[in-house]
């Protein structure tokens, strides 16, 4: 037997070796909220510049689903819009009216029949044209309390799944807002579909220097021997931004900054950071050490939320030297909101590796500084037979790996001062992206709509994984909920947050300058 | 996009590499924001009189800019070096870096070539790999330079004798990883014909392909073989030799289990260099071609029972200053498949 025919049986593909791009089945995609803000801005200029690299499937069709009624050459001219403006690169104009040529709009509400109707038609008269039976990927681009309306409709109209090809759900966050919501919709979404059918977007998954660290922490024999409780003191992860909510108070008088950021992106960016090698990358190998992460972090009791979490509120302050108003004086906001634009978390991951080393979360609007870093302080020398005397001494080492902007990896060491005596500061080994790649990132949605068309869903969150997520945010949210009367702290825009968040720092601890 | 700017008549290696630094110095204390790209050399030696073009043939890679590159002009008689350093960086914006390039221009004599490792060691950083571009010959000055470069860049559609420019390529693999402009020019293809037969029910065809047409602008035999000698080193099919068809191109066969499979590569007139179309069919009656269309390929194909489709596959053309990009980036990598496809490709030619 061949060497070809014995891959051939193996459904092994012997032309694909050695090629940087792998195939990808022919795919319809339906886009749901094609009108929305999500498809403007993100998901068309990423399927543009998909479709530039030639990444597309061989065959590759859009619908796009929304309420607004025009006819299809109205949403391609939308579409073509959105990607004139917002694409990373100048579209090619072939390619881009390629792209459109053919794209297919139904306008309708996402309960309605017909809608659904008109979608079996419309992958009916694709498939045929195909000569085959394409892919279909239904990506969910709405609002939150349409995804288990659209699931259960695609399920009565019989298109979640397809006799010859594969079909996946893409749902954007947030998924639920709280666990009893999530597990609710995520028993909706799985009445209809398998959960290998299912892919959670957390778009921080699908940023470079996030896929980055399982690379940093499992392709360097340097780090891995000191990554544990031995060596570590504390670990800071901060998701600062120096912006307000640039008029979305209707979502953000209802999510605040602990859903918005913590109970998806940084608790990511903890379970990557803490997560034990898998045996390989494989999705449910990898999920699988990031659940064991998850439920290894002990969640707070209503109780023991004081002591453990701080939240705040800007007030009036400065921006770029301009004097930027509080957050409940911005517009759409409730005179008497509750509502956090910061959060700061002390978690704690109960494992072997981790017992006993803090991990300091927090996250704000209107910080100074726009920043997303993971910062690991290891321990002291156990001995220092050197002086400290004329300098600032010998600091912890710290690695300090930053997510945005200027992406990287610092590695903070003391070095002698050069003079007569023997006296020591902390100076920094740097690796920046800019500096040490060629190649430009993609836009995490570039990778991300790629890996679903795939069905790889190593960068995706999965049901379980969603609902350990939320038990550890859930008894935060709770107890803010339930207490109407202590005052929320507020910091001034454009500082470094409020002075409440120190006291989640014990042991002489500071929070790193912003 | 700002410059700082060096230049010396009859200087010296030392003093190059030193006026680096300096300038290196200077602009990262006047501005903290700035730092040195430290991904690779590239080192590229040509005629002095196709300097410019060379030159702006660089200028035209896209992003995919060495971090330092160290032009090499070969003139007539000339005896001394004269140098230019430039210094490049966009000026950093808000908390973002702005990222620094290093460009060196070094004229120089024939009689230098033969040592001109010592003239470009100490202008090389460290700790980063190089890549070694000739696109003149200059064989002697790449012999000297083998020993030190990780990368060499060449572009198997630049000789007039296909055979040759492989046979070369084959010889130059001995000494460091080769990244060829011509197979870069199969890659779309090549990634679309993979693409083609993934789906399990056309895998299944690869066992039976009977026939093999690329067409190639006249210039481009190489990737023309390159493409054919991919597929037979995949598919482990035995390169028979080409016959020449008196300039309708090239025609034979390869040997497959059960069978043969016929290979014509085809001249097609077209202005971009590199391949005009591949054409696969198999003993089942299905076929496949792919052509090259505006915004992309367009596909054509044919079912068993005689059914035809068309559409066009989605892709921008990259155009040769993007192949050259490319080939910059591809200093980074390892392909395993050029060397296994650049034997079969050699098979056709024996």
């Amino acid at each position: 037997m061949s060497a070809v025919v014995e891959q051939v049986l193996t459904g092994e593909n012997p032309l694909v070796e050695g090629l940087e791009r792998l195939p990808v089945h022919p795919t319809i995609l339906v886009i749901f909220g094609a009108t929305g803000d999500l498809a403007h801005r993100k998901l068309l200029p990423a399927l543009y510049n998909l479709a530039h690299e030639g990444a597309l499937p061989e065959r590759f069709e859009l619908i796009g689903i929304a309420r607004r009624d025009q006819p299809h050459e109205d949403f391609r001219a939308m579409a073509r819009e959105s990607i004139e403006r917002f694409s990373r690169r100048r579209p090619d104009h072939d390619v881009l009216e390629g792209l459109l040529a053919d794209a297919r709009y139904i306008a309708g509400t996402f309960d309605e029949e017909s809608v659904y109707a008109e979608l079996e038609r419309t992958l009916k008269e694709f498939d045929q044209r195909a000569g085959q039976q394409m892919s279909r990927v239904f990506y969910l681009s709405t609002a939150p309390e349409f995804f288990p309306v659209i699931a259960g409709k695609l399920g009565a109209a019989e298109l979640q799944r397809a006799e010859k090809s594969d079909t996946r759900l893409v749902i954007e966050k947030p998924f639920g807002y709280d666990l009893s919501s999530a597990r609710t919709l995520n028993a909706e979404v799985r009445d209809v579909f398998e959960e290998s059918q299912v892919f959670r977007i957390d778009h921080y998954l699908g940023k470079e220097t996030v896929q980055n660290m399982l690379a940093f922490r499992f392709a360097n024999a340097l780090f891995e021997p000191v990554w544990n409780r031995n060596f570590i003191d504390h670990v800071q992860i901060t998701a600062a931004e120096d912006i307000g909510i640039e008029g979305r108070a209707g979502y953000y008088e209802g999510a605040g900054a602990l859903r918005d950021l913590v109970q998806n992106h940084m608790l990511q960016l903890l379970t990557l950071l803490t997560v034990e090698p898998p045996a390989s990358f494989e999705a449910n190998r990898l999920r699988d050490e990031k659940l064991n992460v998850l439920e290894a972090i002990v969640p707070p009791t209503v109780e023991t939320v004081d002591s453990m979490a701080v939240r705040a509120q800007y007030g009036p302050g400065s921006f770029g030297g301009a004097s930027v108003p509080g957050y409940v004086e911005e517009e759409g906001v409730a005179p008497d909101s509750r509502t956090e634009t910061y959060a700061a978390l002390r978690l704690h991951v109960s494992n072997w590796r981790w017992a006993g080393v803090p991990f300091y979360l927090r996250t704000g609007k209107r910080l100074a500084r726009k920043v997303t870093e993971i910062a690991v302080t290891l321990k002291p020398v156990p001995h220092l037979a050197l002086r400290s005397t004329g300098s600032v001494g010998v600091q912890p080492n710290q690695v300090v790996l930053t997510v945005q902007p200027d992406e990287g990896v610092s590695v903070s060491l003391g070095a002698k001062i050069p003079g007569p005596q023997m006296r020591i500061r902390p100076v920094n080994m740097e690796f920046r992206y800019g500096t040490a790649f060629l190649s430009e990132s993609p836009e995490a949605y570039e990778r991300l709509i790629l890996d679903a068309m795939r069905g790889d869903a190593t960068l995706f969150t999965r049901g379980d994984e969603i609902e350990a997520l939320w038990e550890i945010i859930d008894p935060i949210l709770t107890a803010w909920h339930e207490d109407t009367a202590s005052p929320i702290p507020q910091y001034p825009a454009g500082s470094a947050g409020p002075e409440e968040a120190d006291r989640l720092l014990e042991g002489g601890r500071q929070w790193r300058r912003l | 996009m700002s410059e700082d700017l060096w230049s010396e008549r009859d200087t010296n290696p030392d003093a190059i590499a030193e006026a680096l630094r300096d300038m290196l110095r200077e602009r990262c204390a006047a501005d903290r924001a700035l730092a040195p790209a430290r991904v690779l050399n590239l080192i590229v030696i040509v005629d002095r009189d196709w300097k410019g073009e060379i030159a702006n043939r660089l200028e035209r890679v896209g992003r995919y800019h060495a971090s330092r590159t160290i032009l090499c002009a070969v003139e007539g008689t000339r005896q001394t070096l004269d140098a230019v350093a430039v210094m490049s960086y966009d000026e950093p914006t808000g908390s973002t870096i702005g990222v620094m390039r290093e460009r060196v221009e070094i004229d120089m004599g024939p009689e230098q070539l033969s040592r001109i490792d010592a003239i470009v060691d100490p202008v090389l950083m460290p700790e980063v790999p190089t890549m070694l571009w000739s696109p003149h010959r200059h064989d002697q000055a790449v012999q000297a330079l083998l020993p030190m470069i990780d990368v060499l860049l060449l572009d198997s559609d630049d000789l007039d004798e296909p055979d040759a420019a492989l046979a070369r390529a084959r010889e130059l693999l001995r000494s460091a990883y080769v990244v060829d402009l011509a197979w870069l020019r199969t890659t779309p293809w090549r990634e679309r014909l993979a693409a083609s037969f993934d789906p399990p029910q056309r895998m299944a065809a690869l066992e039976r392909i009977a026939e093999v047409s690329v067409r190639h602008r006249p210039s481009s035999r190489a990737s023309a073989l390159l493409l054919a000698g991919w597929l037979s080193s995949r598919l482990s099919w035995d390169p028979q030799t080409l016959a020449s068809m008196d300039g309708a191109g090239l025609r034979g066969g390869a040997l497959r289990v059960g069978g043969e499979v016929q290979i014509a590569l085809e001249p097609f007139a077209q202005e971009a260099p590199g391949l005009a179309g591949v054409t696969v069919s198999c003993e089942t009656g299905f076929s496949l071609s792919l052509d090259r269309a505006s915004g992309g390929l367009r596909a054509k194909e044919r079912s068993p029972d005689g059914e035809e489709r068309t559409w066009q596959v989605l892709g921008a053309s990259r155009g040769e200053g993007g192949i050259l990009g490319e080939g910059v980036r591809q200093a980074l990598l390892r392909d395993p498949t050029y060397g296994p496809a650049l034997d079969a490709g050699r098979g056709f030619c024996r």
